[in-house]
C-alpha cells in the first residue's frame, strides 16, 4: 500500500450544525484500494463527514486533498471538480424521481462530463448491467424496488469514473431481504479494487472487507484499527461493545464468524 | 326585457363581441407566459439566493400581490406610460397602448403569484435530489435546470390552472383603460341597446368557456407528463 499518496485525505476537519459540533477535528486518509468503515451511534457525525468529504457540507475548518491536490469548499470550479471525482450513495437513494434509470445513470455524463448522447448511453447501458439491471432501463424510479433503486444509484455514481466512493448507509432504507442484492454490488466493487468510505451498522459483511474501521462518537475517531484486531474474540474494544449491543438486536454475530474472507 | 327583440340584437352583436376573445386571450396568455418567465426565476432567487435577493424578491411578491390591479392599471396606464410617451425619444414606440399597459401589469402580478406557486413545488421535492445533482458534480444552476425545475413544474401544473382561471377574470379589469376585450365590448353594447344585462350574460358565458376550455387543456397536460408510478397524480 502506498502510504505517501493516499486518494484523500483530510486534516482537522471541524464542523458545526446549528449549535452542535458534529465534527471535532477529523483527520484522516485513504489509500488507493482501500475499504474504510465508519461504525458509530446515530448522531456521532458518520453521515456529515461523508458530506463534509465532498463538500455537500462545507467544513468550518480543516483542509482536503485528492490525489494530492488540495480542494476548497470556497472555490465554485474546485467544488464541481471535487464532487465528480469522489461518487456518493445515498440511504435514501435520491434518484431523479423524474428520469428513467437509465436517464438518472446518463445525466451526469451528458450535462457534466459533456460526453456525446450515444457515448453516454452505451456508458450508461453498461453500467445498468453491471449492476444486474440492463432490463429495467426504461423503468422509473417509482417503480423499481428498494434494492433495484439502490442499485441504480450506484451504477449512477460509478458512471462518473470516481476516484472514490463513499456510501452513506447504503442498506439501512432497504427491507431486509433486498439488503444482499446491494451488498453483492459493494462487495463486487471492493474486489475490484474501487476505493469506498462506507458508514453502515452491516458490521458482519463489512469486517470481511474492510482494510479499517473507524468507530466515531460524539463527532470523533475515538477508535481505529483492522476488524480483525477490534472484533478479537475477547477485545474490549468500544467497537466490540458497540457491535456486541448490534448483534443483541439482530443475532448476526454468527454470520461474522462465518463470513471471515 | 322583450326576448324577442334582445335574441336578435345579440345574434348581431355577437361577431363584434366574439372579436373580444382575441384580446382576452393575447392578455391571458402573455400574461401566463411572462409571467412564467419571470416566475421562475423569482422563485429560484426567493429559495436559493443570498439574503439580500430573498429580501427583494419578497418585497415585489408583496407589492404586486397587495396593490388591486385596478389601481395598478390606472397608474402604469396614466401615471409612468402617460409620462414615458411624453419623452420625445419615446415617442415611436407607441408607448400609450393600453394592451400594453394591462399586459404589463397582469404579467408583472401573475409573476408575484406564479413565483409562489413554483416556491411550494419546489419546496416540496426532497432535499435529497439536490444533493444527489450536487454529489454527481452538477452547478447549482445545472441541478435546478435539469432535476429540480422539471420535478416542480409538474407539481405546478394545478396551481398553474388556478392561476390562468383567477387571471382570465382579472383581465376582464383591463376594460376600464379601454382594451377592447370581452368585458368592454359586451358593456358597450350593452349601453347602445340600455340592456344590462343579457350582455352581462353573454360575458359570463363566454369567460365560463374559456374558464373549462383551459382548465381542462392544463388537465390533460398534467396527465401527459406524469411520472410514471409516481404516487402523487390526480385523475383525469
Amino acid at each position: 500500500m502506498n502510504q505517501e499518496h493516499p486518494i484523500l485525505r483530510v486534516e482537522g476537519i471541524h464542523k458545526t450544525l446549528g449549535e452542535q459540533l458534529v465534527l471535532d477535528d477529523i483527520s484522516l486518509s485513504v489509500n488507493k484500494g482501500e475499504v474504510k468503515i465508519l461504525i458509530g451511534p446515530s448522531g456521532s457525525g458518520k453521515s456529515t463527514l461523508l458530506q463534509c468529504l465532498n463538500f455537500l457540507h462545507t467544513p468550518d475548518r480543516g483542509r482536503l486533498w485528492l490525489e494530492g491536490r488540495e480542494f476548497k469548499a470556497s472555490g465554485k470550479r474546485d467544488l464541481c471538480s471535487l464532487r465528480q471525482q469522489v461518487g456518493m450513495i445515498f440511504q435514501d437513494f435520491n434518484l431523479f424521481d423524474h428520469l428513467t434509470a437509465l436517464e438518472n445513470v446518463r445525466i451526469a455524463l451528458v450535462k457534466v462530463k459533456k460526453l456525446p448522447a450515444s457515448q453516454a448511453n452505451r456508458r450508461a447501458k453498461e453500467e445498468l448491467a453491471r449492476v444486474g439491471l440492463a432490463d429495467k432501463a426504461a423503468l422509473y424510479p417509482a417503480q423499481l424496488s428498494g434494492g433495484q433503486k439502490q442499485r441504480v444509484s450506484m451504477a449512477r455514481a460509478l458512471a462518473m469514473d470516481p476516484k472514490i466512493l463513499l456510501l452513506d448507509e447504503p442498506t439501512s432504507a432497504l427491507d431486509p431481504e433486498l439488503i444482499g442484492e446491494v451488498l453483492a454490488v459493494i462487495r463486487f466493487l471492493a474486489s475490484t479494487g474501487m476505493t469506498m468510505i462506507m458508514a453502515t451498522h452491516q458490521i458482519a459483511f463489512s469486517a470481511t472487507m474492510a482494510h479499517e474501521f473507524l468507530f466515531m462518537e460524539k463527532g470523533r475517531i475515538v477508535e481505529r484499527g483492522s476488524p480483525s484486531v477490534l472484533l478479537a474474540a475477547g477485545a474490549t474494544t468500544r467497537t466490540m461493545a458497540f457491535c456486541a449491543k448490534i448483534n443483541e438486536l439482530s443475532g448476526d454475530l454468527g454470520t461474522a464468524k462465518n463470513q471471515t474472507p | 326585457m322583450d326576448l324577442n327583440k334582445i335574441l336578435p340584437t345579440i345574434w348581431e352583436s355577437l361577431p363584434y363581441i366574439l372579436g373580444g376573445i382575441w384580446w382576452t386571450l393575447a392578455l391571458v396568455f402573455g400574461a401566463m407566459l411572462l409571467g412564467l418567465c419571470l416566475g421562475v426565476p423569482l422563485a429560484a432567487g426567493q429559495i436559493y439566493g443570498s439574503r439580500r435577493t430573498r429580501r427583494a424578491i419578497g418585497v415585489y411578491v408583496w407589492l404586486f400581490r397587495g396593490v388591486p390591479i385596478l389601481v395598478q392599471l390606472y397608474l402604469f396606464y396614466f401615471g409612468i406610460l402617460a409620462y414615458l410617451s411624453q419623452i420625445h425619444a419615446l415617442s415611436g414606440l407607441h408607448l400609450d397602448s393600453a394592451f400594453l399597459a394591462a399586459l404589463v401589469v397582469l404579467s408583472l402580478t401573475s409573476a408575484a403569484y406564479q413565483s409562489q406557486i413554483f416556491r411550494a413545488s419546489i419546496q416540496s421535492l426532497h432535499e435529497g435530489q439536490l444533493k444527489a445533482a450536487r454529489a454527481l458534480g452538477m452547478s447549482d444552476g445545472q441541478a435546478i435546470r435539469n432535476v429540480i425545475l422539471p420535478q416542480a413544474l409538474r407539481l405546478s401544473i394545478p396551481g398553474w390552472s388556478n392561476e390562468y382561471s383567477i387571471l382570465l377574470k382579472d383581465s376582464a379589469l383591463a376594460f376600464a383603460i379601454g382594451v377592447m376585450e370581452i368585458m368592454s365590448r359586451t358593456r358597450s353594447v350593452a349601453a347602445l341597446t340600455h340592456e344590462p344585462l343579457p350582455f352581462a350574460l353573454v360575458a359570463g358565458v363566454l369567460f365560463y368557456l374559456l374558464t373549462h376550455l383551459g382548465v381542462r387543456s392544463l388537465k390533460i397536460l398534467e396527465h401527459r407528463v406524469r411520472i410514471p408510478g409516481y404516487a402523487r397524480q390526480g385523475t383525469l
